[in-house]
């Protein structure tokens, strides 16, 4: 079990740096998720910490030991790897055993370890097959398998579910969260899937450029994002412009809300994000955002609309559909907003103004 | 972890160094000593060997003969060549499989051992020019010289066109043939405008080794070539010549002939770089039923080539069971060759056997140890390594065979005429394309396989050879039974590296025929070719595809 801490990394290729002084704090047992966008370096943070990249700058600690110049195979990390590198001329059992081989463990200890571990993924039943007989999923409990059976302090996955289709995913991504949380180890799992990041992480931290936009719950970062980024890249948003003025929003077209919460914060113009499920639909010429329904997308559960609100970005949004909708396009309606959900930026974008 | 893309003295560091070191030591050294005996004469530097050899018709003139019969069969090679792989992967051809092997037959066997029968066939007293005479009284134009040399190179190196061709081809498209029928362009025109120009660098690469291995060929010229004086048939005969010994001229002419391969290889390298791209086939080109007068003419070509291609070894080994007298074949059947054969073999047997075990094993280590440093560990050492083992690549076989001679024949490096230096040449030599393949299958197997192990608690070592290694070895194994067939066929190096208790037996066979006994000539040979057809049927066992690669 392990708890790893992170000061001011650097990671330069070349001369172009990719990381620039990043740190962060995983706890003990927790899935920790790193999330961004293509490029933002997830990939390659997450090999400094195995051992795999070299480190430009700054100093990386597992229980507090700095650990910068330890070899990877001294680690004792387990990692999945995107295309789960599984070991062609070996079988099943044998890829299991490989990291218990070598810890120099006695023969009985490692078939037990391994059997334990094969049944645990469900593929003892494949145990003597060579991988390249294995379909996708089977590779990757394979791959879980063989990073899991050696008990590491760490177990590192990258993009450990993108090669696989959309059911099988779902099944997946459940069976590493039952495992996880059972055997409690400290976890650092990249995707670019936020959706993925959500159902799976304790905590989450979105990346971008090399550099950390925000670290929190799954809960936190949707309903509080940090900065403009980290709203639009979690989950769908509508950016509209604001002004704060004595503790009143004023949205386009004069709508002033009024929220507890905002008395403290000085009066200037803001971002204001507006999820989806934030708007709600009143009757035209009602208090609220005057606009027209462009299109409607019944979705079952949930309806889509599109409004025009007299901003170039056209605005969307959802809500439970009802019996007969009477909300057509074509419909002039009044749109206003759930106050206590909605987030307010900076101009810039670069801080919420409710989180202090 | 450090930079595994900067110099560090860990395991893999020292490797460098001490591969760095085995480069410096058995070649850089030799070819400076080399140069420095070309420039340098009794009283210091001098030009005199240059200006000797440019000065004198009888030496310059073989500059001109090398290149006009090599570049002559550079391109006999690709008319032959070319239209054989197109043809076997465009149709549909009873007995492909056959020629396949034929071919690859007739491209590992020496071509000395070609040319000597090529003169049983067709020479003065040639068997053919011989019946044609008497019953048709038509007389064989002379096959000594110019034509000799062209008939030998081009039956023995269309095979690495071919092969070089075939494989390119097995990586186009089917598609893009499909696209181009859809607009209408087929056949010949199909053939010029999207086929040629997406094999033109592999087409390149082909010509260029058939370039450079009719330059440097020494048993052919000294065979067939009679009048016919070509670079490396001086530059062994002044190196060993009975009447007088000039080292520093010999050493000059070795210079010069590394000049011009190392020209021709850059000019290749230009015109290819320009024109490479990479190809990856998901659907390979569907070979067609052939019909018609099209088709006969197809059957026609290809089998006549390989049946000429292949006639020098069958002949051989008829000749073989043939009664002789004296040095003289004479009417009827025997094995008295075989017999006759062991009197003469001395040792040559084993030497043929051990003497590349020895160097194919280091070859092997080597070459996957070179690999792995220039693909996975790139810096600047590790760049030298990697451009230092191709030179050999490009140097003729005796000039690496003077080289070494000259530079290792005095204490402390008293190596001459030991079985250590003849296995070191043969290493140094193959070298280059046993680490080429490696590379190859390297490059295919992601990196993180091996992180896999290192994250798993292996050490580096360990890693590599529990499971970069095996994951190579399928790759490493058929390569290097290619490298034992031509380590076995050399007679280049050997010719010069060569004493009585290390003779190998191409030598035996050259001498052989050199002396005339051309019935033992003839069983050595097929020995030879016995041993080679072996080594080719293991070979296909290994290799997972059957592709190969020179
Ligand atoms: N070996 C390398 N040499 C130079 N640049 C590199 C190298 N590896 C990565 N980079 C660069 O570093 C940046 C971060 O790459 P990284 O692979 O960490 O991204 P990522 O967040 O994992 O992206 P993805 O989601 O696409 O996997 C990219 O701009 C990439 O081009
Ligand atoms: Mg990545």
């Amino acid at each position: 079990m392990s708890q790893i801490t992170i000061k001011n990394a650097v990671k330069r290729y070349g001369s172009t740096t990719v990381i620039s002084g990043l740190s962060l704090d995983i706890r003990d047992g927790e899935l920790f998720t790193l999330l961004g966008p293509s490029g933002c370096g997830k990939t390659t943070l997450l090999r400094m910490i195995a051992g795999f990249n070299s480190i430009e700058g700054g100093d990386f600690y597992f229980n507090g030991e700095r650990i910068n110049d330890k070899e990877p195979n001294k680690r004792n990390i387990g990692m999945v790897f995107q295309n789960y590198a599984i070991f062609p001329h070996l079988t099943v059992r044998e890829n299991v055993a490989f990291g218990l081989k070598n810890r120099k463990l006695d023969r009985a200890t490692i078939a037990r370890e391994t059997d334990r571990f094969l049944d645990m993924m469900q593929i003892r039943q494949y145990a003597d097959r060579l991988p390249e007989n294995l379909s996708g999923g089977q590779q990757q409990r394979v791959a879980l398998a063989r990073a899991l059976v050696i008990r590491p302090d760490v177990l590192l996955m990258d993009e450990p579910l993108s090669n696989l289709d959309a059911k099988l995913r779902l099944e997946m991504r459940q069976a590493i969260r039952d495992i996880q949380k059972e055997v409690g180890i400290t976890t650092v799992y990249v995707t670019h899937d936020q959706e993925e990041a959500m159902s799976i992480s304790d905590t989450i931290a979105v990346m971008r450029d090399g550099a950390i936009q925000h670290l929190g719950t799954p809960r936190d970062l949707y309903q509080r994002p940090g900065n403009l980024f980290v709203a639009t890249f979690i989950g769908r948003t509508n950016i509209l412009p604001g002004e704060l003025r004595g503790g009143a929003l004023v949205l386009p077209s004069g709508y002033a809300v009024e929220a507890p919460d905002w008395q403290d914060i000085p009066d200037q113009k803001v971002q204001v994000s507006v999820r989806p499920e934030e708007f709600v639909i009143g009757p035209a010429g009602a208090a609220g955002i005057p606009g027209t329904v462009v299109d409607s997308v019944y979705l079952g559960l949930n309806t889509h609309y599109i409004v025009d609100i007299g901003l170039e970005q056209k605005a969307e949004l959802i809500r439970e559909s009802t019996i007969d909708d009477e909300v057509v396009p074509g419909s002039q309606i009044s749109l206003t907003v759930k106050r206590e959900k909605i987030n307010l930026f900076d101009q810039q974008g670069e801080h919420n103004l409710l989180r202090g | 972890m450090k930079d595994n893309n900067r110099f560090r003295l860990d395991t893999w560091g020292a490797i460098t160094l001490a591969v760095l070191g085995l480069y410096l030591l058995f070649m850089v050294y030799p070819l400076g000593n080399l140069i420095k005996m070309a420039f340098y004469g009794d009283n210091g530097f001098t030009l005199d060997n240059f200006v000797k050899f440019f000065s004198k018709q009888y030496y310059s003139s073989t500059l001109g003969n090398s290149f006009k019969v090599s570049l002559a069969a550079t391109i006999t090679s690709l008319l032959v060549g070319v239209p054989m792989a197109y043809f076997f992967a465009m149709y549909r051809i009873r007995g492909k499989g056959l020629l396949r092997i034929l071919i690859i037959i007739s491209s590992m066997s020496a071509p000395f051992v070609g040319a000597y029968a090529w003169i049983l066939l067709l020479g003065r007293n040639g068997v053919v020019t011989n019946f044609l005479q008497n019953l048709l009284g038509i007389s064989v134009p002379d096959i000594y010289g110019f034509n000799g040399m062209l008939l030998v190179f081009t039956t023995q190196l269309f095979s690495l066109i071919f092969l070089y061709v075939a494989g390119a081809l097995s990586k186009v498209d089917n598609s893009l043939l499909e696209a181009s029928e859809n607009m209408g362009c087929v056949g010949v025109r199909r053939f010029f405008t999207v086929v040629l120009p997406l094999i033109t660098p592999t087409v390149l690469a082909g010509a260029l080794l058939v370039f450079i291995r009719a330059l440097s060929d020494f048993g052919t010229p000294m065979l067939i070539g009679e009048g016919y004086r070509t670079f490396p048939v001086i530059l062994y005969t002044e190196f060993v010549g009975e009447v007088s010994q000039n080292k520093g001229f010999a050493s000059a002419i070795a210079v010069i002939a590394i000049i011009i391969t190392t020209v021709v290889f850059y000019a290749q390298n230009f015109v290819s770089k320009r024109k490479s791209f990479s190809m990856n086939s998901l659907h390979p080109i569907e070979p067609k039923p052939l019909r018609g007068v099209k088709g006969i003419l197809v059957y026609v070509f290809c089998y006549v080539v390989v049946g000429i291609a292949i006639l020098p070894q069958v002949y051989v080994l008829y000749t073989s069971f043939k009664k002789t007298s004296g040095t003289i074949y004479v009417d009827g059947y025997s094995l008295d060759s075989y017999i006759n054969m062991f009197t003469r073999l001395g040792s040559s047997i084993q030497n043929t056997l051990i003497i590349p075990v020895v160097a194919l094993v280091a070859v092997v280590l080597l070459a996957v140890l070179i690999a792995y440093l220039s693909v996975r560990r790139r810096n600047a050492l590790t760049s030298t390594v990697d451009v230092l083992s191709m030179v050999p690549y490009i140097i003729p076989g005796t000039v690496v065979g003077i080289a070494l001679v000259t530079s290792f024949n005095h204490k402390p490096l008293a190596f001459t005429g030991t079985m250590f230096i003849m296995a070191m040449a043969l290493v140094i030599r193959r070298l280059p394309y046993t680490i080429r393949s490696s590379v190859a299958i390297l490059q295919q197997i992601p990196i993180t396989i091996e992180e896999a192990a290192l994250s798993l608690g292996s050490p580096k070592m360990k890693t590599f050879f529990q499971i970069t290694v095996p994951m190579m070895s399928s790759g490493i194994i058929s390569g290097a039974i290619l490298s034992w067939v031509t380590m076995i066929s050399e007679l280049s190096t050997a010719m010069i590296l060569y004493t009585g208790r290390t003779q190998t037996l191409t030598v035996a066979i050259y001498t052989q025929i050199i002396r005339g006994n051309y019935g033992i000539a003839a069983a050595m040979a097929s020995v030879l070719t016995v041993i080679t057809v072996i080594s080719l049927l293991v070979f296909n066992r290994f290799s997972k595809n059957g592709e190969i690669t020179m």
